[in-house]
């Protein structure tokens, strides 16, 4: 896992405890579902978790995203294209106001992010929102 | 029958396509050649409110010819709907007959006969004109630039867009919104929008470092005793389908909850009337209107598509207002009891033969060009073809900026942007400097000679493919195609990206395009910084000096299925 703690300036509402995940180099989607799986304790239901990126990164190495789950006690990020899906695991506390979180990440190309949360009484919820990274150049 | 002023929120769906427009009995009359200016202005004043929108002059100050899309696919849910017909099927949408004066003005059939027999659109003292007359009947009328406005011409690119500030500045203008303009550089931006006496607004422009909002997001108007709040969107992609490092400190994108943030902040503030003047291409506002609720009016910028009726998506009027100066709307709404209670439209064809300069305009227009006359209107050669670039792949003007890359650069392959300004020219038309700058002129204008493989070349086809026909709007950048020379492909618009296209193949020896093979290409437009190469108009003036008489023999390199 290469990403730094300078990638995960988390910006949120609340102080929000950033934990990163360990994920094996050359994840596919079978790694996401395990990763998913093992934080979840199953497949959750969609649904419930806002992710707000852009439709089309501006510079695929800096992305913001951010993250809501209401009543989530801990949201783990997935960036589901990258050779390592994982991105990190925010904690919330009764202290934040908010269950909500923001951050950079860097995309490898095209993928969808997806977001899995879990609420205080155990259960879990998640989404997942496709962010393109384009050539671009030609729009006018 | 235009009488509408009390017809409800209920009736608002049902009534749209029939009638409203005031577009509809002037057409035989300029059949019978009685075309007059009364006609074209005539409107019976409505409610309270009016709303005048120009939008996408690409700096065309003068009158030009301006040849609409024979080609203009929608994909999922856009799909065969208004603005993505042509020709004879948008005739038929809005019964319209074919040979009159808007079959002219909005389709390209005929387009050359016709344009011979009802002459050039636009001209800025003819806009003048029009606003002076809107202004004589409702003299609070708001009027709203959707921006694409400081760029497009050699006169914008020389004076860095300050020749079409000062004519905006006496057209006085309500608000701005931008998408071009940032290609001035934001150091530019900044100094002329510190001058300008009205608000330049982009909700979704934000500061990239800070995640802050950069520029006003909105104002409020109180007119004809109503408050309206107008809240700006430049075009979401600016920094994708343009060069991000002339303006590198700003974020934009669609910003779709930023909107309805700032719909609810100017509701809480007690507006009544909601406009968005918007630059996000006209399938994009389409499903912003159906995401975000309360918005009364989207004036709609960037794809450049004029229609005759106002498009309702729920209770959201979706005006779209054409290009080139080509086109002024006029939008009068009657707002009572804190909503639209009823409206009127008329979209205005600017026929520069029928509507009479204003001479101050002309004299103001005359000053922006006088110390570029010269150079302006030298003569480079001559067209035998008809010359236009709007349409989903390749026009004339294309392929002949393709043929100047292929032949002037020694390349195997051209690509050439597929933006949609750029005035036409008529078959036996003169080639002027300035008509090669209005297909050309930008500030990155460098023309690249390198090696690309095929794997890159079709790389690059799929990514701007997708940018195009993505089925979520939400996707769409609104340029056309990149258009292509010395190669030919097919493309199924309904594939997903990486499969739409196939059979690309070199024309010169008619082999399949081979993955691994390394071809010269050459192109302009880069959006990289440190593109290196002649500027564009220098490239393709120097090739219609070189032909003298430019001759375009029909391009079926591309083919296409669609729906």
């Amino acid at each position: 896992m290469e990403m730094t703690r300078r990638d995960m300036f988390a910006l949120a509402a609340g102080l929000a405890a950033v934990g990163l995940i360990q994920m094996p180099a050359n994840a596919s989607e079978d790694a996401v579902e395990a990763a998913i799986k093992k934080f979840a304790g199953g497949m959750p239901e969609t649904g419930g978790v806002e992710i707000g990126a852009p439709e089309i990164a501006e510079n695929g190495n800096t992305v913001p995203i951010e993250v809501a789950a209401a009543g989530a006690t801990s949201i783990m990020v997935l960036a589901a294209g990258n050779p390592s899906p994982g991105v990190g695991t925010f904690h919330f506390t009764e202290m934040c106001a908010e269950s909500r979180a923001s951050t950079r990440i860097r995309l490898a190309g095209t993928q969808d992010i997806v977001a899995v949360a879990k609420m205080a009484d155990g259960s879990t919820k998640m989404a997942r929102r496709e962010v393109k990274v384009t050539i671009g150049g030609c729009g006018g | 029958m235009l009488s509408r002023r009390d017809f409800l929120q209920t009736s608002f769906a049902a009534s749209a396509i029939v009638g409203l427009s005031g577009f509809g009995n002037w057409a035989q009359l300029a059949a019978q050649q009685r075309l007059t200016q009364n006609q074209l202005l005539d409107f019976e004043t409505t409610g309270n409110v009016t709303l005048v929108h120009l939008t996408d002059c690409h700096a065309q100050l003068m009158p030009v010819w301006f040849r609409e899309p024979s080609i203009n696919i929608g994909v999922g849910e856009s799909a065969g709907l208004p603005p993505h017909i042509s020709g004879k099927k948008f005739l038929d949408a809005y019964g319209l007959k074919a040979g009159t004066p808007e079959a002219y003005a909005l389709t390209s059939e005929d387009f050359v006969a016709l344009a011979r027999e009802y002459g050039q659109i636009g001209g800025f003292d003819r806009i003048s004109t029009v606003l002076k007359s809107i202004r004589a009947d409702r003299p609070d009328a708001l009027f709203l630039d959707g921006g694409d406005t400081w760029h497009g011409s050699m006169t914008a690119l020389r004076t860095q867009g300050q020749d079409m500030v000062n004519v905006m500045n006496a057209l006085k203008p309500d608000a701005m919104t931008s998408h071009w303009e940032f290609t001035y550089g934001i150091d530019r931006v900044t100094e002329i929008v510190d001058e300008l006496p009205f608000p330049f607004l982009g909700a979704n422009i934000f500061d990239s470092e800070w995640n802050e909002p950069a520029y006003d997001s909105h104002k409020i108007f109180e007119r004809g005793g109503v408050k309206i709040a107008v809240i700006g969107q430049a075009f979401p992609y600016l920094p994708i389908a343009n060069p991000g490092w002339m303006f590198p400190n700003l974020s934009f994108g669609i910003r779709e909850q930023r909107m309805r943030e700032v719909v609810e902040e100017v509701r809480g503030d007690g507006a009544e009337l909601v406009v968005v003047l918007s630059h996000n291409g006209f399938d994009v506002d389409r499903k912003m209107a159906s995401q975000v609720e309360g918005i009364d009016v989207i004036l709609s910028g960037h794809t450049h598509d004029a229609l005759p009726e106002p498009v309702q998506v729920g209770n959201t009027l979706i005006v779209a207002s054409g290009s080139h100066s080509k086109f002024v709307s006029r939008l009068d709404l009657d707002v009572r009891d804190g909503g639209v209670k009823g409206f009127k439209f008329r979209l205005i064809p600017i026929f520069s033969d029928v509507i009479a300069p204003d001479p101050e305009m002309t004299a103001l227009v005359d000053a922006q060009r006088a110390p570029f006359k010269a150079e302006l209107g030298e003569v480079i050669g001559q067209t035998e073809s008809l010359l236009y670039r709007r349409g989903n792949f390749n026009g004339t003007w294309d392929d002949l900026i393709c043929q100047a890359l292929l032949e002037e650069r020694e390349a195997d392959i051209a690509l050439s942007p597929g933006f949609r300004w750029g005035p036409s020219l008529l078959p036996g038309d003169d080639i002027t400097r300035e008509d090669i700058y209005g297909a050309t002129a930008m500030t990155y204008p460098n023309v690249y000679r390198s090696e690309m493989t095929g794997e890159l070349i079709h790389t690059i086809l799929e990514d701007v493919a997708d940018n195009l026909f993505n089925p979520d709007p939400y996707y769409q950048q609104g340029g056309d195609m990149v258009r292509v020379g010395g190669m030919g492909y097919s493309i199924d618009v309904n594939k997903p990206i990486g499969s739409r296209i196939s059979g690309m193949t070199l024309l010169k020896t008619g082999e399949a395009i081979d993955p691994g093979k390394s071809y010269v290409v050459a192109g302009w437009a880069s959006v990289n910084e440190g593109t290196e190469g002649p500027p564009i108009y220098d490239l393709v003036e120097q090739y219609v000096a070189r032909k003298g008489r430019i001759e375009i023999t029909p391009n079926s390199a591309v083919k296409t299925t669609a729906g």
